[in-house]
């Protein structure tokens, strides 16, 4: 698959030869550096993006179908919470866009802002809560309507890295308990090893996967497996496959 | 600095400093200005016709009877404030109905400013909400939108009343759509820049819920659209009582704010002329912070951080 954009004055190749199988309940992190398309990637499997050509599944159907079907939740760069609804009525928005049955929303809006740590912030107002906070309202947002795929855009790429550290726990234990499939786009090496199953490394220029690796962590792991040697092996791999990307560059 | 100096409790600030400080004493100090250069203008503009009916009258003429003849002049170029005060002070105190009661002129004025800012607003809304939509209409209707608004009132408004009058319309409704005329604009032209005013991310969210676009207007455009829908609405409501008042003129009308203005210039009664600006003046205050008041509401329902 390639998607090429028509640029101000020449067309700029933003993806180039992609070819990727992701498996359902996977956790998969897309990594590379700025400009290398990994989010055009994943714009363009939640159809907010068109390839040019090849073709683009997402559960076995196009991504507009996908779209149409509700199939993935999306979590943006930023929180994107609407400032005027409180946290719990911005949970809600998918609900009442997508025709839930109005009984459900009060309940799913609970429990899903409960999973992500909000007990007790559903009356608050967006301003009224931390960054982190807020993207954690915003993933609670993503899986309120119980998609199968869960799109990630540098979820935590805005926060510290305590805050980081602490999703990416939360977010491997939601992956653990609801085994969605996830799409991840970081440039974090250390958030792309502790967290994927997959990882996908791209370059930039045109974008282009570099290198795909596994990553056989065990699934009950907490921060602490950073330190193990498996981690470590990860982690140089990682490095390696995006100095080799960046070495075509030069 | 020391340790005690900071320790300190700071001294109890004075009556004069707490006033400064505020919001009343800035304005106070204007009104005051204003009062002085008024009184001071009433003496100097009214000055040429007494020293001539002095001079006719071969009477000598001193400092002191020039102040007292400049502000109690019986047809007075620029009547001074306590004749201005006096005269809406009795007009103010009359029975509401009788036709010398401003109150009676600006309930009627008033009503057609009103019934102006409602049909205009709901035209501007229903304007704006089409050229966000549909391409063409941004394309076709913008500009004429705009133009619109660059013939002046004056001279659109004996067309329209004219108009119809010939079709049996009076009174009320010819006044209320010079109004609409004026007020459509703000709202419309504030409206599109706030329908138009969602981040990208947030349209975003929309399209991946496949949002239709009536949901993305109730749910995304229109919330955010609010603030700006309210600077335009306080534009539109001040310049809905311009347009009333505006209608009155050409009409020869009997009653209104606009009647009063004319009336008190074909009669050379400037202490009419300035009481009737004054009632017109409260009524725009009184109209604009309605709106204030709405939109204080709203704001308060969205959580308060809105811009």
């Amino acid at each position: 698959m390639s998607l090429v954009y028509q640029g101000a004055d020449q067309p700029v190749t933003a993806l180039q030869d992609i070819n990727l199988t992701i498996e359902r309940g996977a956790f998969v992190s897309f990594i590379g550096p700025s400009g290398c398309g990994k989010t055009t990637l994943m714009r363009a499997v939640a159809d907010l993006e068109h390839p040019t050509s090849g073709s683009l599944l997402v559960n076995g159907v196009t991504p507009e179908a996908a779209r149409l079907d509700r199939a993935y939740g999306y979590v943006f760069q930023a929180p994107a919470l609407y400032p005027w609804r409180r946290i719990e009525a911005n949970v809600r928005l998918p609900l009442e866009v997508m025709g839930f049955d109005k009984a459900e929303h009060a309940e799913r809006a609970k429990r899903y802002l409960k999973l992500v740590g909000l007990e007790g912030f559903e009356r608050k107002f967006p301003w009224q809560l931390s960054g982190g906070m807020q993207q954690r309202a915003s993933i609670a947002r993503a899986l309120c309507f119980e998609p199968e795929l869960l799109l990630m855009d540098e979820p935590f790429g805005a926060l510290d890295e305590i805050t980081r550290d602490r999703l990416n726990e939360e977010l491997l234990r939601l992956w653990r308990t609801t085994r969605k499939t996830v799409i991840f786009v970081t440039h974090s090496i250390a958030e792309a090893a502790f967290l994927s199953s997959k990882i996908v490394v791209m370059s930039a220029r045109p974008g282009r996967i570099v290198k795909i690796i596994d990553n056989d962590a065990p699934p009950e792991r907490t921060l602490d497996w950073r330190e193990s040697p498996q981690f470590l092996d990860v982690a140089h791999q990682l490095r390696e496959a995006l100095n080799e990307g960046h070495a075509h560059d030069i | 600095m020391t340790s005690e100096a900071l320790m300190a409790p700071p001294a109890a600030p004075g009556l004069f400093r707490r006033l400064a400080a505020g919001r009343v004493f800035p304005v106070l100090a204007i009104v005051a200005a204003i009062i002085v250069i008024w009184l001071a203008g009433a003496i100097w503009l009214n000055a040429p016709q007494i020293e001539d009916a002095y001079q006719r009258a071969g009477q000598p003429l001193d400092f002191a009877t020039l102040v007292h003849e400049g502000w109690n002049a019986k047809r007075p170029v620029l009547p001074s404030p306590q004749q201005v005060v006096t005269d809406l002070w009795n007009s103010l105190t009359l029975s509401p109905t009788s036709k010398r009661s401003l109150v009676y002129h600006a309930t009627i004025t008033g009503s057609a400013a009103l019934s102006g800012f409602a049909l205009g607003s709901l035209l501007g809304i229903v304007l704006a909400i089409a050229i966000v939509h549909v391409r063409r209409l941004d394309l076709s209707l913008m500009p004429w939108v705009i133009t619109s608004q660059t013939i002046p009132i004056l001279a659109i408004a004996p067309m329209i009343v004219v108009v119809l009058g010939n079709l049996g319309l009076t009174g009320l409704i010819p006044k209320a759509i010079i109004s609409m005329y004026l007020c459509f604009f703000p709202v419309t032209i504030g409206l599109v820049k706030g329908l138009r005013s969602p981040d990208p991310l947030q349209m975003d969210l929309m399209r991946t819920y496949s949002a239709s676009s009536r949901q993305v207007l109730t749910k995304l455009r229109w919330p955010a659209a609010l603030p700006y829908l309210f600077a335009g609405l306080k534009v539109a409501i001040a310049i809905s009582l311009v347009g009333a008042i505006v209608g009155e003129l050409p009409t020869g009308a009997q009653a209104g704010l606009g009647s009063r203005l004319l009336a008190g210039s074909y009669f050379g009664q400037t202490v009419q002329i300035w009481s009737a600006l004054f009632v017109a003046s409260f009524l725009g205050t009184a109209l604009v912070a309605l709106v204030g008041l709405a939109e204080w509401m709203v704001r308060r329902s969205m959580g308060g951080r809105l811009t």
